[in-house]
C-alpha cells in the first residue's frame, strides 16, 4: 500500500538554509546538505529545497548545490525557486534532482508547464501554489507571496494539471507560520478534484495536525519546515504517532 | 570490477552514479558499444518516455546488443519497461527480453504512482539481507504485468511486477538509487552477488 509522505522543506538563500515566517523574516538554520542527510536518516520520505529568494532576485538555483545534495542524499528531492526556462530544468534534473517546482514563472507563462512536462514527463513537474483568502475568494499569489494575481485557486490548479503538472504543493498563506494546523478544506477539495498527488504545506504545529491533514484533508503528503528544523516535532516520533492512528507510513 | 551505466536520452544517470559512489564504486557512464561489452556489471537506468528512448536505442544499435549480453544487467524504472515486450506508452515495440506487456495504470486512483510502497519478493540474490515487505520509492504511470519472471510484486490499483529476472537480466520498477538504505543494499547485492 502506498504510504503517506512526510516532507521537510529546506528554504535556501545563498546556499544556506533559512526559515521563513510568513515568507518575510528569515533565520539561519544551517547547511542544506547536512540537514538533508540528517532528515534522510531520520526517515523523511522526500525533501524539498526551495531557493526562496530566487524569483525576486531572478537568479538561477545553483546546479552545483543540487549535485552535492544528490551525491549525499539517498531519498528523492525536489528543487524549486526561480525556474523560468526548460534549459534550467534540464540542468537541475541532470544534476540529480527528481522533481522541480514552478510557481511564479508558471503563473506568468503557463506554457512553461507544457514545455517542461512534454520534455521531461509530468512526474517531475510540481506546481507550487501560494494561496490566501481575499474577501472570501481563494486567490493565487506569486513572488514569494508578495503579488496578488487575478487567478483563483481551483481554475488555476485545474488548468495547470491539464497542462501537465504531476503534483501540487499547496501552501495556505493564511495558515503558514501560525502553527494552528493545515488548511484542511482546500487540501481536501484539491485532493478529491485532481488526478495528481497533493502535498499540504503551511500551519503544522503538532502531530495531531498531521493526522488531520491525512484523514480530513485527504493529503498525499505533508510538508513542514520550522517544526522539524528546530526539533519541535521529531520525524521518527511523528511517524510512530501516525502509525498508531492507522495512517500508513514508511517506518 | 568495471561497472557501466548506460548513457542515453532518458537517464537519471547522475543519481545512479552517486548512489554507487556512496557504496564505494566508480562507474563508467557511456553509450559506447565496446565499453559496454567489456563491463562486468551493466546498469540501464531511465526516466523518460518509452518511444523516444527506444528510438534512441535503435539509432545507437544498443537494441541489437542488449539481448546478446551475458553479464549481469540491471534495468531500472523505464529501463525495466524497455526490457519488456511492448509498451502502451507511445505504442512502442520494446526489447522483448521479458515477455510482459507494459500498460498504463487505470485511472482508479492518482497516476503517477508516486511515493513509497512495499515489495513482496520471492527468493533472489537481489534481495539478500532485506526484510520482505520493505518500502522502496516509485514514480511511474505505466506498469509491467505479473508473470513467470516476476521476482517482486507491489500493489497499487492492481498487483504489478516491481522486479523481474530472467537469466542475467534483472529489472526494478522502483528507484533503488532513491530508496534509502534498502535501495543501496539492493544495488550492493546486484554488484556483489549477481
Amino acid at each position: 500500500m502506498l504510504t503517506k509522505r512526510i516532507i521537510p522543506c529546506l528554504d535556501i538563500k545563498d546556499g544556506k538554509t533559512v526559515k521563513g515566517i510568513n515568507f518575510v523574516d528569515l533565520r539561519d538554520a544551517g547547511d542544506p546538505v547536512e540537514l538533508g542527510v540528517q532528515y534522510a536518516k531520520l526517515g523523511a520520505d522526500e525533501l524539498v529545497f526551495l531557493d526562496i529568494t530566487a524569483t525576486v532576485e531572478r537568479r538561477k538555483t545553483l546546479a552545483e548545490l543540487v549535485k552535492r545534495i544528490a551525491l549525499n542524499i539517498n531519498i528523492p528531492f525536489t528543487v524549486g525557486g526561480g525556474i523560468t526556462e526548460v534549459d534550467g530544468v534540464n540542468e537541475l534534473l541532470g544534476s540529480g534532482a527528481d522533481k522541480i517546482t514552478v510557481n511564479s514563472s508558471a503563473v506568468n507563462n503557463p506554457d512553461l508547464i507544457d514545455k517542461i512536462a512534454n520534455r521531461f514527463g509530468s512526474q517531475c513537474v510540481v506546481l507550487s501554489v501560494d494561496t490566501k483568502l481575499v474577501n472570501g475568494v481563494q486567490k493565487i499569489f506569486t513572488s514569494g507571496g508578495r503579488i496578488e494575481t487575478d487567478w483563483e485557486l481551483l481554475p488555476w490548479v485545474t488548468e495547470a494539471v491539464e497542462r501537465g503538472v504531476g503534483e501540487i504543493l499547496l501552501t495556505s498563506m493564511d495558515h503558514d507560520g501560525t502553527k494552528n494546523g493545515f488548511a484542511l478544506g482546500i487540501t481536501k477539495q484539491l485532493s478529491e478534484l485532481l488526478p495528481v498527488p497533493v502535498v499540504a504545506s503551511g500551519g503544522a504545529g503538532n502531530m495531531e495536525h498531521f493526522v488531520d491533514v491525512f484523514t480530513k484533508g485527504k493529503a498525499d503528503a505533508a510538508l513542514a519546515a520550522s517544526i522539524f528544523h528546530f526539533g519541535e516535532i521529531e520525524i521518527p516520533e511523528l511517524k510512530k504517532y501516525l502509525d498508531n492512528k492507522n495512517i500508513k507510513v514508511r517506518l | 570490477m568495471k561497472i557501466v551505466i548506460i548513457k542515453y536520452n532518458a537517464g537519471n544517470v547522475y543519481s545512479v552514479s552517486s548512489a554507487l559512489k556512496r557504496l564505494g564504486y566508480d562507474a563508467v557512464i557511456t553509450s559506447d558499444l565496446e565499453e559496454i561489452k567489456s563491463a562486468d556489471k551493466i546498469i540501464f537506468p531511465g526516466v523518460g518516455e518509452a518511444s523516444s528512448a527506444m528510438e534512441y536505442l535503435r539509432e545507437t544499435k544498443l537494441d541489437k546488443m542488449f539481448p546478446e549480453l551475458e553479464q549481469p544487467f540491471l534495468g531500472v524504472c523505464l529501463g525495466l519497461q524497455l526490457l519488456c515486450n511492448y509498451s502502451e506508452e507511445g505504442n512502442t515495440e520494446c526489447l522483448s527480453i521479458f515477455s510482459e506487456n507494459v500498460k498504463r495504470f487505470p485511472p482508479k486512483d492518482k497516476v503517477p504512482h508516486m511515493g513509497w510502497n512495499s515489495l513482496k519478493f520471492s527468493n533472489s540474490k537481489l534481495f539478500t539481507n532485506i526484510p520482505n515487505e520493505s518500502f522502496v520509492y516509485f514514480v511511474h504511470s505505466y506498469y509491467a504485468e505479473v508473470s513467470e519472471y516476476t521476482i517482486a510484486e507491489t500493489n497499487y490499483i492492481l498487483p504489478f511486477s516491481s522486479a523481474l529476472q530472467k537469466d542475467n537480466f534483472y529489472a526494478l520498477q522502483f528507484h533503488p538509487e532513491k530508496s534509502g538504505t534498502i535501495g543501496e543494499q539492493i544495488l550492493k547485492n546486484f554488484i556483489e552477488l549477481c
